[in-house]
This record gives C-alpha cells, sequence and structure tokens, in this order.
C-alpha cells in the first residue's frame, strides 16, 4: 500500500486550472477531497493517475516520483463516476481485464474473478452486459474490476453521486467494509460532505483549485478554515456516538455522557447532527412534543444583526464537553437577555437529530 | 365524432418531399424498363462491360484500403487530440467534397503525374499512375476518403474517453487501449465508413477521367458509349449499373440493419 505525495502541483487542462496543491496522504488512508462540483476534483484525480501531466510540481508514490510515469506503471486503480464499464465485454470481461493484460493464467483468472465477485456479491451478474445493469452493480463491477488488480492506490471520483439514496447507503458501507479489509490507499473525491465525514479518515477541502483545509472530518467542522469552509459544510452541530434502542422501542445516541433521543434506523458507531435553527432556548420546563430538553451555560454567543448564534455547554456532558449551537432571532436574544455564562435550556426534537 | 382537421402542415411537408423522392425514382425506374431483359444479358456477357465493372469494384476496394490505413489513424487523432492546426487539418479533410473533381484530377497529376516529382521517382520503380489502374485508385481515394474519415471520426467520438482512461490504468498500453477498447468500440462507424466510401468510389468520374480514360471504369465506359454511339447504346450499361448499385445498397442496409439488431 502506498503513500501518496502532491508537491506544489499546478495543472492547466482546458477551464481547469489548478494551483499549488500539496497534499499528502498516509499509506492504507481513506482521504477524502470536498469541494462543489466542477472544481477540477475529477482532473487532480486524472492526474494523480496520470491520465494527464502537470503543468508544474510533482507526483510521489511511496516517496518516488512518478510524475513522468505512463499510467499504466503506476499501478493506480480508478473508479469513475459513471463507472466506465467496457459496454462490449461482459462483467466477468470487464473485472478479469487488468488480469488479462497482464497474462494471467485462465485458472488463476478465473479463481480470482470468482473471488472478488463473491466478496462484491455479483457473481451472479458475471454473463451479463454492462448496459442492463442498475447503478449499484455497475459500481460493484467498477470496483471489483479496479481492485483485482490489486493496485496500490485507489482513485474514486464521485462514486456515490450517481446512487438513489437506498443504493448509494448500501455501496457506503460496501466501501467502508472494502477498506477496512483491504486497507488500500483510497483518495476519494466529492461534494457531499456527508459522505466525507462517513468514509474519511481525513479531509482536504477544496475551493477554486486550491486546498483550503486538510484535517480530520471533526476538525473541519469544529474549526472551518475560512467562511466557504464552514458554509460548505453546513453544519454546526456535529457529533459521534453510539446508537442504543431500548426495550420500550425508544432510540438515543450516547454521546459521551449525554443521551440524545433520536430517530433512525442505524445502529453501532454513527455520526449525529442538529441544524442550529432547530434549536429552541428556554427558560425552564415547558410542556411539548420535543423528546430532548438539555440545560446548559450559554459559552458563547455570535451576534450577526438580524440573527444570533449561541452556543451552550450542556451540564450532562461531564467528561467530554457537549456544545449546541442554537440560531435565534436578535429579538429573542435581546428579549430573553442572554449572555454569556447564563444558564439555559434548550430542546430540540428527536426527529430533527440527523443520524448518518 | 368528428374527424381530426386536416394537418396541413404534415401534408405540405409530404407534398414537397414526395416531389424529390419521384425526381430520383422516375429516372432510374425508366431506365431499368427501358432495357429489355435479354439486352440486359448481353450487356453483362459483353467483356468491355464485365471488365469495366470489375476494375471499378477493385479499384475502389484498393482505394478504401489505403484510406483505412491512414484515415483511421488521422480519424482517432481529430477526435481524442488537441494540436495547432487541427481546424486546418479538419477543413483539409473534407476539402475534396467542394472541389470539383475534374480540378481534383489535374491537383493529382501535377504531383503524381509523367513529370510531377512522385510520378516521376515512383515510375522507377515501375508504378505509373497515368492511364494506369494505380492512377484510378488514387483518383477514388482523393475524392472520397472525407467519408472514411468523417465515419470513423464520428465513430472514436462516440466513445466515452473514460473507457480508454480506465483501461490506461489497469495496465493498457496506448496500443493495447486502442485495440481493445476504441477500435472495436468504434468499429460500426468505421464499417459503415468504410462501406460508403467503396461505395462511393464505384461512381467516380470527373477526377478518374483525367488521371486514367484508359483502362476504363464503368462511369467513363458509359460515357464513351453515350458520346460515340448514342443513348441506345450507351442505357443497357447504366441499366446494369443501376441494378449493381441497388443490389450493393441493399446488401448494405441488409448488414446494417442485422448489426444493429444483433446489439
Amino acid at each position: 500500500m502506498s503513500s501518496v505525495q502532491l508537491h506544489h502541483l499546478q495543472i492547466d487542462l482546458g477551464e481547469f486550472h489548478l494551483r499549488r496543491v500539496d497534499l499528502e496522504v498516509r499509506a492504507g488512508e481513506y482521504f477524502i477531497i470536498l469541494g462543489p462540483t466542477g472544481a477540477g476534483k475529477t482532473v487532480l484525480l486524472e492526474t494523480i493517475a496520470g491520465l494527464h501531466r502537470p503543468r508544474a510540481g510533482r507526483v510521489l508514490l511511496d516517496g518516488q516520483d512518478v510524475t513522468r510515469r505512463p499510467p499504466e506503471r503506476r499501478r493506480v486503480g480508478f473508479v469513475y463516476q459513471d463507472y466506465a464499464l467496457f459496454p462490449h465485454l461482459t462483467v466477468a470481461e470487464n473485472i478479469a481485464f487488468g488480469l488479462k493484460l497482464r497474462g494471467a493464467a485462465p485458472d488463476e483468472l478465473r479463481a480470482r474473478v470468482d473471488k472478488i465477485g463473491a466478496q462484491l456479491g455479483i457473481t451472479h451478474l458475471f454473463h451479463r452486459r454492462p448496459g442492463t445493469l442498475s447503478g449499484g452493480e455497475q459500481q460493484r463491477a467498477a470496483l471489483a474490476r479496479a481492485l483485482i488488480v490489486e493496485p496500490r492506490l485507489l482513485l474514486m471520483d464521485e462514486p456515490l453521486s450517481a446512487l438513489d439514496p437506498e443504493t448509494r447507503e448500501s455501496i457506503q458501507r460496501e466501501i467502508h467494509r472494502l477498506h477496512r479489509q483491504l486497507r488500500t490507499t483510497t483518495i476519494h473525491v466529492t461534494h457531499d460532505f456527508e459522505e466525507a465525514v462517513a468514509l474519511g479518515e481525513r479531509i482536504a477541502v477544496m475551493h477554486e483549485g486550491r486546498i483550503v483545509q486538510t484535517g480530520t472530518p471533526e476538525e473541519i467542522f469544529r474549526k472551518p478554515a475560512s467562511e466557504f469552509v464552514a458554509r460548505f459544510v453546513g453544519m454546526r452541530n456535529l457529533f459521534r456516538g453510539t446508537v442504543h434502542r431500548d426495550p420500550h422501542g425508544d432510540t438515543q445516541l450516547h454521546v459521551g455522557d449525554v443521551a440524545i433521543n433520536v430517530v433512525t434506523e442505524l445502529h453501532g458507531e454513527v455520526h449525529g447532527s442538529i441544524r442550529p435553527e432547530d434549536v429552541v432556548l428556554l427558560h425552564g420546563e415547558i410542556h411539548s412534543s420535543a423528546r430532548n430538553v438539555f440545560g446548559g451555560r450559554i459559552v458563547d454567543i455570535s451576534d450577526r444583526g438580524p440573527i444570533a448564534y449561541v452556543t451552550v455547554r450542556l451540564h450532562a456532558a461531564a467528561r467530554a464537553p457537549l456544545d449546541i449551537v442554537s440560531l435565534i432571532t436578535h429579538r429573542s436574544l435581546v428579549d430573553m437577555q442572554l449572555q454569556e455564562g447564563k444558564e439555559i435550556a434548550l430542546a430540540f426534537k428527536a426527529s430533527a437529530v440527523h443520524v448518518f | 365524432m368528428k374527424n381530426p382537421p386536416l394537418n396541413w402542415f404534415k401534408l405540405t411537408f409530404i407534398l414537397l418531399g414526395a416531389t424529390l423522392v419521384l425526381f430520383i425514382a422516375w429516372p432510374l425506374l425508366r431506365t431499368i424498363l427501358a432495357t429489355a431483359p435479354g439486352v440486359l444479358w448481353q450487356t453483362l456477357l459483353d467483356a468491355e462491360v464485365r471488365h469495366a465493372i470489375l476494375l471499378t469494384g477493385y479499384a475502389s476496394m484498393i482505394a478504401t484500403a489505403l484510406a483505412f490505413v491512414t484515415g483511421v489513424p488521422l480519424a482517432y487523432l481529430l477526435a481524442r487530440s488537441e494540436f495547432p492546426g487541427k481546424r486546418l487539418v479538419s477543413g483539409l479533410i473534407n476539402l475534396p467534397i467542394v472541389v470539383p473533381h475534374s480540378a481534383a484530377g489535374i491537383a493529382l497529376l501535377m504531383v503524381f503525374g509523367k513529370y510531377g516529382p512522385l510520378g516521376k521517382l515512383l515510375s522507377h520503380a515501375g508504378l505509373k499512375f497515368v492511364s494506369a489502374t494505380p492512377g484510378i485508385v488514387i483518383a477514388m481515394l482523393f475524392v472520397s476518403l472525407s467519408f472514411l474519415v468523417n465515419a470513423a471520426r464520428e465513430g472514436f467520438e462516440a466513445v466515452n474517453p473514460h473507457l480508454e482512461r480506465v483501461a490506461r490504468t489497469l495496465g493498457a498500453s496506448p496500443w493495447s487501449a486502442f485495440w481493445r477498447i476504441s477500435f472495436p468500440l468504434a468499429w460500426r462507424g468505421i464499417l459503415s465508413g468504410l462501406m460508403l466510401m467503396w461505395a462511393r468510389g464505384l461512381s467516380e468520374f470527373g477526377a478518374v477521367v483525367i488521371l486514367a480514360y484508359h483502362p476504363m471504369v464503368s462511369p467513363v465506359l458509359i460515357y464513351e458509349r453515350f458520346e460515340s454511339y448514342g443513348l441506345q447504346y450507351a442505357r443497357p450499361v447504366a441499366t446494369l449499373m443501376i441494378l449493381i448499385c441497388l443490389l450493393i445498397f441493399s446488401l448494405l442496409q441488409l448488414t446494417a440493419s442485422a448489426k444493429e439488431a444483433r446489439r
């Protein structure tokens, strides 16, 4: 498994201009490049694969300069957003393509194709043509084709963007499982930050042809480096926790010591997020349908003219601080006489918590 | 239930279109029907006629083969690469369609004629262009190569570039990617280009007649018989050529639809 380094990479291709891209991906890491569509992410991936020559800069794999090396000698796997399966070959022939080029013996070929077909659950599709497959099936076939040759780096260009939400979730789990199993160094490009957070060990945010921030998902969301990153990321309340289902049928997300009532089908380790607009601040108790009511202390107020962001630290979070940001009107800020240090309660519905 | 009102728009278009179809069909039909089957058979037995038909087919086949070897690579470059002067090259490829064919013939003589640079050079190797089959071949090649290059280019352009790129990442050299991916997928377009070019070569007159009146290809034979002996004598050969072209055309259509059905 290879480490990847991009050193002062500059790419000019048509209308895409990427300037001074510096990136480092550790061996076996799952790295996400996050950015709006059309930011040149595909071109960057293609350059790493050797399909384009950069204007300046270097691409290193395992410390070796491969900038001048043609793609067929880099052992870098590529999965396009449109899957790019060869339409004139069957699924099995597609998967076997890379091995066949290497002159693998027919028995070994058959065995390895069968093995990876079983791993991805597509053995029943072997004799079909790509044109007859669904999006999810094509995606699995494309993954099989890329992984069977044991690449030292896997590049994926918006692999989930063309799929419907249900298929997206299953493929996402598939990718996660495969990565845990194979530990292939992966660079995955997307515009969907939820996808980024769910799969990425580290994320680089790209804006107008440059990397503007690199870090773990938590770092990006806790401390966005710029207005763009903050807006792009959108969520201000993001946390990790474990799903618990009690005998009554209530579902809770345990974040440290805090138990948040949620609505979800998922289980195990998950992420949760709440939009600041969905968090209500209140004095004392009121009876409502909101299942989540917590007491806390205001630790920050960000007055933005007509609106204000109020950050509340929950009392229930004993071991590790959990802050929830609420968005209120300026009027409410004044009416409730809110200030830093004040005791306050907040409430939000269980259904307002987005679990992913 | 009232009858729907007459669609004047559609009717007008049908009438206009029918005029054009009639314009093609009527002369062809009259020519075919004017020649008795017996006369047709006699014409076929005429050695000069048979020789002309076979020569035409053979020369066009050679021209098509030459265009295939040089035109398919060019079409691929035009489809995939950017290079300075690309639009000029593209325009040049289409030029033979607009240049008068007799003028094309003169132009070819300037290079391949007895005193032209290549003509002189190759005559040492025993290759003669004027009044010889090679001349017929290059005349046919010049005027109909556009059909092949354009069809092949469209064929390649229809292939998703991602496919070749993925093939490269899987370990394919540029050659391998071309032979295993690009070419097979563009083949339908290339094949139709080949058939079109060959068929077009069969009917070439203007450029051929400048380079090589003799040996006579079918269009030249028809012309000579018309000039020398008149309509009656020329018509049977014309009828024969029309029927042969109809046959080829039908076969091409059949092949095209058979391939379409198999997909």
